[in-house]
């Protein structure tokens, strides 16, 4: 059996975000750039499946569509334990683009796991696209994940409660927060072996990019908090009606 | 010259920062408050292979430079000295003296079992009458023929508890004074070695330091490094390498009490506006910055020297006391910026002042560094 986690480059979330050329393109100068958090939490859950297998699991691999700069992030999830990875050598475009990239790779693995949106564009389109392209059921917010015989028994988070259900594998499982703990940092043998592991540089498969970013727009600078007395609730109420019209 | 760090040397400084903000963090007021060992913490430290990671892979370390070590004690400081201290004494004392010096039955022997973190070793070199003095030291080891026997009391022992192998520093023929000196490997569970009680010390009050006594303690012959009377300059060489991880250290104090004071400053208002954009504290950070940036050219300096099989003495020297020093200022500093609440624990500046006055007291005080330098300055 095979597990193959789909990972984001990602700039890190202390990044201060700032656009270019006319709002239309996200300026990465000077930005660390991180594994995606979710995507990170799928590796870590993966990984765990893995090593409590007993050699059911043979492999956990990492695909992710990028150019070169992408490596560090890929030799980080290979440092934390993948035993390979794969690159699309291409720019990721939008959800559509890269999903159809990971196809490829995807087909020859029997978990496929991605997080549920990247904490840079949120489309949080790629695992249920990527689904639907590979024609394998799909599960979303999944929040546990075991492999149970032949299947796979998922938690996943619903409005007001949770949902066991199984799937057959090949499955997509589109992951979020609890799936494990926290990520793993990645120990000093395991970085030294990350230049060791093999990592697959694959030529992008022609398709189209079907949507384009027309301009960005920062969210409006946090208001500054008002604070009323306790035993004021008329001032309170006031406010909230005539200053910020919440009532 | 190349001031960029390679990829893993980057991916190493942010695990070792990983690590300490996620794990270090949580309670090192209490540890530090109550001098609590961090037990749990050491063993995270042997999971993600910060112990022995120096050490040729052949013996299971990591096969780390010295930059890259540095970087981790770097990012480790920032929030417990305590836990880097003992990192430090196990790599740069212990672990890289036996490598370093030891025969290829004593790496078997010893090396293995430090490098992978299952054991934990300490240095003991320091007397309760022979500190920054170390040539003259009292405790004696006996050459009994087929073995040494030890009596006398080391003192300031870091790792003295929770180590297992000792090197120990004894003087054999006191009438060669500090030619006389040997260099032994002990396993602490050896008959005769006790410790008294642990240390209350003003800062870095979770690391375990004790005196250790000996009392006809018998070492085996093969446990000696090096040839006989070769302790003394074993020590010194030692100590050498040992000044670029303290130099770490205090750059990762200093740091830490910088990134404490940019995010106080940022919250905190004084006369209706944030007190960072008072240009007194503005400048203060400022000169906090400037000091640390030269900080980390010295240290990182020594350590590429000494990486590039350089001699690295006088840069460690130069390294040491001058983040020393200012790992003190620059915490004084972060207090002051922090005003009231810096002289209260739970804004963790205060402990990072009181970890920095050690910085400038062992391995060599600042005022010994100043020795080597000028004496190097000074040799005809």
């Amino acid at each position: 059996m095979k597990i193959l986690v789909c990972i984001s480059n990602v700039p890190d979330t202390t990044t201060k975000i700032k656009f270019k050329e006319d709002n239309k393109v996200f300026d990465t100068t000077g930005v660390q750039w991180i594994i995606n958090p979710w995507d990170e939490l799928a590796l870590t859950r993966a990984l765990e499946l893995k090593e409590g297998s007993g050699g059911k699991i043979e492999k956990v691999s990492v695909a992710l569509v990028g150019d070169k700069s992408s490596e560090p992030t890929i030799r980080k999830a290979l440092a934390i334990g993948a035993d390979d990875a794969f690159r699309v050598d291409t720019d990721p475009g939008d959800s559509f683009y890269v999903a159809t990239q990971l196809k490829e790779i995807a087909k020859d693995y029997d978990i496929v796991l991605c997080g549920i949106e990247s904490s840079d564009y949120t489309s949080s389109a790629v695992g249920g696209m990527l689904s639907e392209m590979l024609e394998w059921p799909s599960v979303s917010s999944v929040s546990r994940l075991n492999i149970e015989g032949d299947d796979v028994s998922i938690r996943r988070e619903i409005d007001g409660g949770q949902e066991i259900v199984s799937s057959q594998m090949p499955f997509v499982g589109i992951v979020q927060k609890g799936i494990a703990l926290e990520p793993r940092i990645p120990a000093m043998r395991g970085i030294m072996m990350a230049r060791k592991k093999p990592l697959n540089v694959l030529e992008p498969i022609e398709a189209e990019t079907l949507t384009e970013y027309e301009n960005f727009e920062m969210p409006p600078p946090k208001a500054a908090v008002k604070l009323v007395d306790e035993e004021n609730v008329k001032e309170l109420v006031e406010l909230l009606k005539n200053e910020a019209k919440a009532i | 010259m190349n001031f960029n760090f390679t990829e893993e040397q980057e991916m190493i400084r942010q695990a070792a920062r990983d690590f300490a903000q996620r794990e270090l963090i949580k309670d090192v007021i209490e540890r530090d408050e109550k001098a609590i060992f961090p037990t749990q913490h050491v063993k995270m430290l042997k999971e993600l292979g910060f112990l022995g990671m120096m050490v040729d892979p052949a013996y299971g370390g990591g096969g780390m430079d010295t930059l890259s070590y540095v970087l981790a004690m770097e990012e480790i400081s920032k929030v417990d000295s305590s836990v880097a201290v003992i990192m430090s004494v196990h790599n740069s004392l212990v672990c890289y003296g036996i490598e370093k010096w030891g025969t290829e039955e004593q790496k078997e022997k010893y090396l293995k079992i430090m490098a992978s973190g299952e054991k934990i070793g300490a240095f003991l070199l320091s007397e309760p009458e022979a500190g920054s003095d170390a040539t003259s030291q009292r405790t004696m080891a006996e050459d009994k023929g087929d073995h040494y026997l030890v009596n006398g009391t080391k003192n300031w022992i870091t790792n003295a508890n929770c180590g297992e192998i000792y090197i120990l520093i004894a003087q054999t023929h006191p009438e060669k004074k500090h030619h006389g000196i040997n260099a032994f490997i002990v396993d602490k569970e050896t008959t005769g070695i006790s410790l008294a009680p642990h240390e209350d010390k003003m800062g870095m009050r979770s690391s375990d330091t004790h005196s250790v006594m000996f009392s006809d303690v018998k070492i085996p012959k093969e446990n000696r490094i090096g040839e006989d009377g070769f302790g003394f300059k074993f020590a010194m060489k030692i100590l050498e390498g040992g000044r670029i991880g303290i130099a770490a250290q205090a750059l990762g104090i200093a740091g830490g009490a910088l990134e404490r004071s940019i995010q106080y400053s940022k919250e905190r208002k004084a006369f209706g506006k944030l007190i960072s954009q008072h240009q007194a504290i503005a400048f203060k950070l400022s000169d906090m910055a400037v000091k640390i940036e030269a900080g980390k050219n010295f240290t990182y300096k020594a350590a590429w020297l000494k990486d590039e099989g350089q001699q690295y003495g006088v840069a460690g020297a130069m390294a040491k006391q001058y983040c020393a020093d200012m790992a003190m200022e620059v915490t004084t500093d972060a207090v002051q910026i922090h005003g009231g609440y810096g002289y209260v624990k739970e804004y963790h500046v205060e402990r990072l002042m009181r970890e920095a006055k050690l910085t400038q007291i062992y391995e060599g005080t600042s005022e010994i560094q100043k020795i080597v330098i000028s004496r190097a300055l000074l040799k005809d």
